[in-house]
This record gives structure tokens, sequence and C-alpha cells, in this order.
């Protein structure tokens, strides 16, 4: 079952969180990963990794560098989930 | 008397058994106090672990580090950060030029949570649930990497490994960092985190592990005659090193000084010391005359003794050998019967131990000596710690791991 918008971000500003120890009101769908969060290639990876596990969905390597900002990652999980 | 290649300590910093910094641990440990504890979990019953207890940290690191600071160190960097920062402000967290400051902290066994946890992921869900940071965390240098990073310091971080000596040696590292020119300050310690059912199962296969599962507090008795192995430790100690003249030059509070250090192998056995301590002697021997001191100097020596039948009578063997009659003046402490075995932490709590004793005057007491062993040559500090001389005194920290590895550290006061 797919998820909507608001429960992805949600669910990703937690692992970003978790990750960063950023607050998660301010993981935001306009923020970048890199210039605003401050998220090395490393960081990005972890969260992939766990991006996938809690969303269902594989987000191959060669995609990770097309998502600059949490709304990037929003639309590709969206999109990425069964319908 | 002091001279630009002198090595004092100015800073100390802790978290092991006994507790989650330096006053807590020296506290406990001059009251007697034994760090081991019965573990909560279903490992025996689960793998058939023939032991059921360990000393385990006091203070769980998530407490005092955040969240994502956790998630990125295995829990030996995380217990090395958390000493080293302490270590570091106890200094005075002193100004000065990251290419002089220098990173040497110790793990015997390295990330071996993290590789376990790995290996489990990859077997029962695939390499690509792995986390990216797997590597960082296992490497055995990661605890010394992230002390450097958190200090900038540029001017080396290396991490010695020799099992149970390998503390010791970094502290030895640093000394030589220093004498050489290479660095004003050196925060040095060493750290391990290894209680977990695979080293305790691979421990207990060796047979050096107490299995006195119905009483863990006083299952760490080394010189006591019905001692049966050690206690595995966890946690982490570092000094901050530095040279008497930078120290001076920035009003810093010296501890005591590092004046000798000894370095040896046996070249005898995989794991059983040399009986006849032949290594054991050189790296006291060495040690004390890189110190320029004669072993009536010595008043106290801060004991490898993990409570192993052999071990600790091999050890005191050496010591009478190369001291002779001066070793009826030697106070000799084994804080390993508190805080258990740290392993490449232990050589440096120990040193740790050694520094506080030389600065106040008061060596540790070694707990469960219910019988000592007839054949123990040198006297014991029992349950209370005993007041040491004043005037000029030296101290000796002895450390020796599993591969023949023999460190001697002379401490001396300020």
């Amino acid at each position: 079952m797919a998820n909507t918008d608001q429960e992805i971000l949600e669910g990703l500003a937690e692992i970003v969180a978790e990750e960063t120890g950023l607050d998660q009101a301010d993981i935001l769908l306009e923020k970048s990963f890199t210039d605003d969060l401050d998220i090395d290639s490393l960081s990005m990876m972890t969260i992939v990794t766990h991006a996938e596990d809690k969303f269902g969905v594989r987000i191959p390597d060669e995609e990770v560098k097309n998502l600059a900002t949490v709304g990037d990652a929003v639309s590709f999980i969206k999109g990425a989930q069964p319908a | 008397m002091t001279s630009a290649r002198e090595v004092v300590v100015t800073g100390l910093g802790a978290t092991t058994p006994l507790g989650g910094d330096v006053a807590s641990t020296w506290e406990a440990a001059l009251a007697g106090t034994s760090g081991a504890r019965t573990l909560e979990n279903d490992w025996a019953e689960k793998y058939g672990l023939p032991v059921t207890f360990a000393a385990t940290i006091k203070v769980d690191p998530a407490e005092v580090l955040s969240r994502p600071e956790t998630k990125r160190m295995d829990p030996s960097a995380q217990y090395a950060v958390v000493a080293a920062r302490e270590a570091w402000a106890d200094a005075g967290s002193p100004e000065v030029d990251g290419e002089r400051l220098g990173a040497v902290v110790s793990s015997g066994i390295g990330g071996i949570q993290t590789i376990l946890d790995g290996w489990d992921t990859l077997r029962e869900r695939g390499a690509r649930r792995m986390l990216p940071m797997t590597v960082p965390m296992l490497m055995p240098n990661s605890p010394s990497a992230y002390v450097s990073l958190e200090f900038g310091a540029r001017a080396g971080t290396h991490a010695q490994v020799s099992a149970c000596a390998s503390g010791a040696e970094a502290v030895g590292y640093a000394v030589d960092m220093i004498r050489s020119g290479r660095a004003d300050i050196v925060v040095a310690g060493g750290t391990e985190a290894a209680i977990h059912p695979m080293p305790l199962g691979a421990f207990a296969a060796s047979r050096t592990l107490s299995l006195r599962n119905d009483d863990p507090q006083r299952a760490s008795r080394p010189y006591d005659v019905d001692r049966d192995g050690f206690v595995l430790g966890e946690g982490a100690a570092v000094l901050v090193l530095e040279s008497a003249e930078h120290a001076a030059a920035r009003g810093a509070r010296v501890y005591a000084k590092v004046t000798g250090v000894g370095l040896s192998s046996d070249a005898y056995h995989i794991t059983s010391p040399d009986p006849e301590g032949t290594g054991q002697v050189s790296a006291m021997r060495f040690a004390i005359q890189d110190a320029g001191v004669t072993p009536a100097d010595i008043v106290h020596v801060n004991a490898h003794a993990t409570s192993t039948k052999v071990g600790d009578l091999t050890e005191t063997a050496s010591i009478r050998k190369l001291f002779g009659a001066d070793a009826d003046h030697v106070q000799l402490s084994a804080t390993k019967s508190m805080t258990g075995h740290l392993l490449g932490g232990a050589g440096a709590i120990e040193s740790l131990f050694a520094v506080k004793a030389i600065n106040e005057r008061l060596a540790p007491p070694t707990i469960n000596v219910d019988n000592p062993d007839p054949e123990l040559q040198v006297p014991l500090v029992r349950d209370e710690p005993v007041k040491l001389p004043a005037g000029d005194i030296a101290a000796i920290n002895n450390s020796f791991g599993f591969g023949g590895h023999n460190v001697a550290l002379v401490i001396q006061n300020a």
C-alpha cells in the first residue's frame, strides 16, 4: 500500500534526524541534502539504505545523485512504490 | 629540572566499569569496588556460553554522546571519544597548532561489535542492507581517528595493536612522538568494547576466563590461590601527554611525568608468557634505564595481573628477578581485580591509575585476595589503599599481551 506524500516526508525526516541530529521539524521538502542539511555522501547512503527499508522501495545508486532536495526524495519514493 | 624532551601528563579522562569519568572511577577503585556484573541477557541459554558476567561499562555513552555520534561510531570509538573529551577539558583545552598535536588511541580488537552486526545483516538481509558506515566503524584505528577529528590532531594519528598491551604501547608511542619533536601534545590511550557473545565464547574457549558465575564481584582475584581466570571488561582511558616545556609555557597543571618507556617481546609462545620472564624483565629494565632511575626508586607497580594461574606469578617473579631486595619496598596493585580486563583499554586505565597513584601518593588496592598465593614474590596492596612515601618517587605500569608483547612505563612525580 502506497504512502501519502506527507507520510513519506515524515518517515524520511525521522531517518534524516536520526542520522544527523537535526530537528525533525527542520527537514522540509525544499531543503537541500548537501547545502542545507550538510549531509555527506556516506550519510546520504545510510539514509537511502534506511529509506529503502522503511518504504519497501529500491533507490538505485545512480538515482541518488539526482535527489538534491528532500522533496526530490519524497517524489522518487512515491513514484517507486507500488500503486 | 625541565628539559624540552621531558613528557608530562596534563589531562586525564576515562569511562570504565567503575565510573563514567576519572573522579568516579578513581574513587571506586580506592574504595575497593568491583565493576563486574551479571549480564542481563539470554546469551548463556542461546549460545551455551559458560560465562554469565562481565565488567560492563558503568555509564552508557548514549547518555553523554549525541544520537548521530552513537550511530556512526562503534562502541570502542564512543568510549574513546568520551574519555578523550574529559581528558582534553581536564588539560584546560589547550591552544595548540594542529600540526603539533597527535592522537594515539589503541584498541586490542577493534570494532568487533560492528563486524559481527555487519555479518548478521549480510547473512540475514543481504549486501544491500549493509550500512555505509560499516567500514569506518569496524577498523581498529577508528577510535584514534575520531579522537584526531575531535581536536584537529594533524601531527599523526596512530593505533598500536598489541592485544592487552595496546593501551600502554599507545602511551609509549605518544611519549616517543613528543621526545622526537614530532608533537607538543599527544592525546593517548586505549579502548575496548568486546562484551559480545562471540569474543566471550572465544576467550572461554581459550580457557582464560573466570567462570565464577555465582559471584561475579569476587571473580577477578589476582594473586589469590583460588583465581580461575580474568573477567572481561570494557571502557577507555585517555591521557593528555605534553612536552614539559609546552606545559610550562601555558601554565598547565601537571599530574606526573612519564619518564621511561620499555618495550620487548617474548618470541616464546602465542599466548603463554615466557615462564622465565625474560621479556618482562627486559621491558622493565629498558623502562628503568630510559627513565634514568634504579629499582630502588620504584615504590609502586601497577601489575598486569589478570587473575590467571600462570600469568600473575610470572610477573612477580620477573619483578623479583630484576629488583632483587628492592622488590621488598614495592607496593604492588592489581587493579583488574576491580575493573576487570579492559584488553586494549587495560594499559591505558592502568597507566592512568599509576599517574593518580604517584600524584596522590596513594597505591590503589587489590580486592578479593582472601588467600595470597604463597609464590607471590612482591608486597601486595590488599583491600585498603597504601600511602606512598614523600620525596621523589617512581612507579611502573606493566602491560603484557597475547603475542608476547611486553610494555613497561615509568611514571614519576612532577
